[in-house]
C-alpha cells in the first residue's frame, strides 16, 4: 500500500483536532461554522469564494470539501471553473504584480 | 449511450438479496460504521413504528419510457410488472376504509398502466384532500396518446409532482437520457398554460430535485430560490414547491455508487449527517407502500428491496388498519438515506 502525506480519509477526521485542544478546537469549529452562514453574502457565494481560496492555498482537503459542497447547492461546474479563475488570476496577478519590484531594482542598480 | 435497467441487464444486483447483503457487510459488518438498527437504539424513536395511515402509494408498476441513472425501482422499458385492476378495485377499497388524506401513485411511469386514468377517475371521486400523480414530464411528450394528460389531470384537481435533477441540460440528460431536459421543459411549459403551477393557483405542480451523483442534497429553500430563479429567467417556467429528496443507496444508485468507487464515502457521508430530528420524522411512520401485485411495504423503497411489512397482513387482500398500526419498520442501512441531514422523504425534507 502506498503512503502519502494526504489520505482522503482523514479529512473525516478533522473535528479530532478538538481532542488534544478541545477549547481552541472548539472555538474554531464555532467560528467556521458562523463564517459559512448566510449573511450579507448567500452561503452560495460563500462556497465559491472557499472553492477559489481552496485552490490558492492548494488544500487538497478543502477542494474536496468544496466541491461537494458546491455539488449539493446546485452550483455548476462552469461557476466552479470560473472561481478558480478567479483564485488563479489573483495568485498569478500576486506574482507578476513583483515583476515591479524588479524593475524597480533593476533600474536602480543600473547605470 | 442507450441505458438499460440492471432487471434487463441480468445485473446480480437487480436481485434485492444481493444488495441488503451489500448494505450489510464491509464497512457495516466489519464495526467502521453503525448500522441503523444500533445507531437508533438508544434514542427515543427506537423500535421505529408505524402510527395512523395517512399516505397511500400505490405503484402501478414499473414500466417507465425512461432509464434514469438513479432510478431505485430499476424501471424502464422492459418492466413489465403492472398492477391489475382487481388490485386497484382492492386499493379503491382501503382508501374508503380508512380515509387516508393523501393519495401518491407512482412507478416506473404510472400513466403507463392501461387502467390509470379508470384508476384516477374512480379513485378522485373518493374525496382525497390530496391526490398525487409522480410523472416523469416526458410521458406527457412521448406519445400522441398521452398529450392530453394535462388537461386530464386538471379534470381530476391532480397535484403534480415531476422530477427536475437541474436547472440545466447537461445535468438533467446525464440523470435521466438525452433529450429529457428540452422534453420536461416543454411539459412543464405546457402544464403552466393551464394554470399548473402557477403563483396562487390551486392547481398543484411541484418539483422533485435528486441530486445528480454521490453527494446530499443541500438546504431545500435555498434549492428551491435556485430553480425559480433560472426556470423563471431562462424558461418562463413557474412551479410551487421543490422536494429535495436524498438518493438512497439502493438498485441502480447503489450500482453507480460502486461502479465509480463511491459506495464507502457515500454511507460515510449519511451516517456522519444522522440527524435524530429527522428519524422522528420519517416518512414510513405514516406511509403504507403498496406493490404492483398488492404486497404492503413500509415505503417505495422498501418495496424494491422486497422487505414486506413487520405485520401479519403482508398483502392488500387481508388489509386491515388496526393490524398494521404500531407494526415495526423494517430498517437495514438504506434508512440512512432518510435521516441524514434535513431528512428525506417522498415530500423532500422532513424538519
Amino acid at each position: 500500500m502506498s503512503k502519502t502525506y494526504y489520505n482522503t480519509e482523514d479529512l473525516r477526521k478533522f473535528k479530532n483536532i478538538t481532542d488534544w485542544s478541545e477549547e481552541l478546537g472548539e472555538k474554531f469549529f464555532e467560528y467556521y461554522g458562523s463564517v459559512f452562514k448566510e449573511g450579507a453574502l448567500t452561503a452560495r457565494e460563500k462556497s465559491l469564494i472557499a472553492l477559489a481560496v481552496s485552490h490558492v492555498v492548494k488544500c487538497p482537503y478543502c477542494i474536496d470539501a468544496y466541491t461537494k459542497d458546491g455539488l449539493q447547492k446546485g452550483i455548476t461546474k462552469e461557476e466552479m471553473m470560473e472561481a478558480v479563475h478567479v483564485g488563479a488570476a489573483i495568485e498569478s496577478g500576486a506574482t507578476l504584480v513583483h515583476g515591479v519590484q524588479m524593475m524597480n531594482k533593476y533600474e536602480k542598480l543600473s547605470m | 449511450m442507450i441505458k438499460k435497467s440492471l432487471h434487463l441487464r441480468e445485473d446480480h444486483l437487480s436481485k434485492p438479496q444481493k444488495q441488503l447483503e451489500i448494505l450489510s457487510n464491509g464497512i457495516f459488518k466489519d464495526g467502521s460504521l453503525p448500522t441503523f438498527k444500533h445507531k437508533i437504539s438508544n434514542g427515543q424513536d427506537h423500535p421505529l413504528r408505524a402510527n395512523k395511515l395517512e399516505i397511500l402509494q400505490l405503484n402501478l408498476g414499473y414500466m417507465c419510457n425512461q432509464v434514469c441513472e438513479h432510478c431505485h425501482v430499476d424501471a424502464g422499458p422492459d418492466r413489465k410488472e403492472i398492477m391489475s385492476k382487481d388490485t386497484m378495485l382492492q386499493c379503491l377499497d382501503v382508501i374508503k376504509k380508512t380515509g387516508v388524506h393523501t393519495l401518491d401513485l407512482t412507478g416506473g411511469a404510472p400513466e403507463m398502466n392501461p387502467n390509470f386514468r379508470w384508476f384516477v377517475e374512480e379513485a378522485s371521486k373518493l374525496g382525497i384532500a390530496d391526490f398525487i400523480v409522480r410523472s416523469n414530464l416526458t410521458i406527457i411528450k412521448a406519445n400522441k396518446k398521452y398529450h392530453d394528460l394535462p388537461l386530464f389531470f386538471k379534470e381530476h384537481n391532480i397535484h403534480v409532482v415531476s422530477s427536475m435533477p437541474h436547472w440545466t441540460k447537461g445535468k438533467t440528460d446525464k440523470q435521466r437520457g438525452d433529450g429529457v431536459f428540452q422534453k420536461s421543459i416543454e411539459a412543464l411549459q405546457e402544464l403552466n398554460e393551464i394554470g399548473y403551477g402557477m403563483p396562487g393557483s390551486s392547481l398543484k405542480l411541484d418539483l422533485v430535485y435528486n441530486p445528480s451523483g454521490a453527494f446530499l442534497p443541500g438546504d431545500q429553500t435555498a434549492l428551491e430560490i435556485e430553480f425559480k430563479r433560472n426556470l423563471i429567467t431562462d424558461f418562463q417556467i413557474n412551479f410551487h414547491n421543490l422536494f429535495a429528496i436524498t438518493n438512497l443507496p439502493i438498485s441502480r444508485f447503489l450500482d453507480y455508487l460502486l461502479v465509480s468507487d463511491n459506495y464507502e464515502d457515500y454511507m460515510y457521508t449519511l451516517v456522519d449527517a444522522f440527524n435524530p430530528a429527522a428519524l422522528a420524522n420519517v416518512m414510513c411512520t405514516n406511509t403504507l407502500s403498496v406493490s404492483w401485485d398488492g404486497w404492503l411495504y413500509d415505503c417505495d423503497f422498501n418495496q424494491m428491496l422486497e422487505l414486506k411489512v413487520n405485520s401479519k397482513v403482508k398483502h392488500i387482500n387481508d388489509f386491515n388498519e388496526e393490524v398494521l398500526w404500531n407494526r415495526d419498520i423494517v430498517i437495514s442501512q438504506h434508512c440512512y438515506g432518510c435521516t441524514a441531514g434535513a431528512g428525506s422523504s417522498c415530500q423532500g425534507s422532513v424538519i
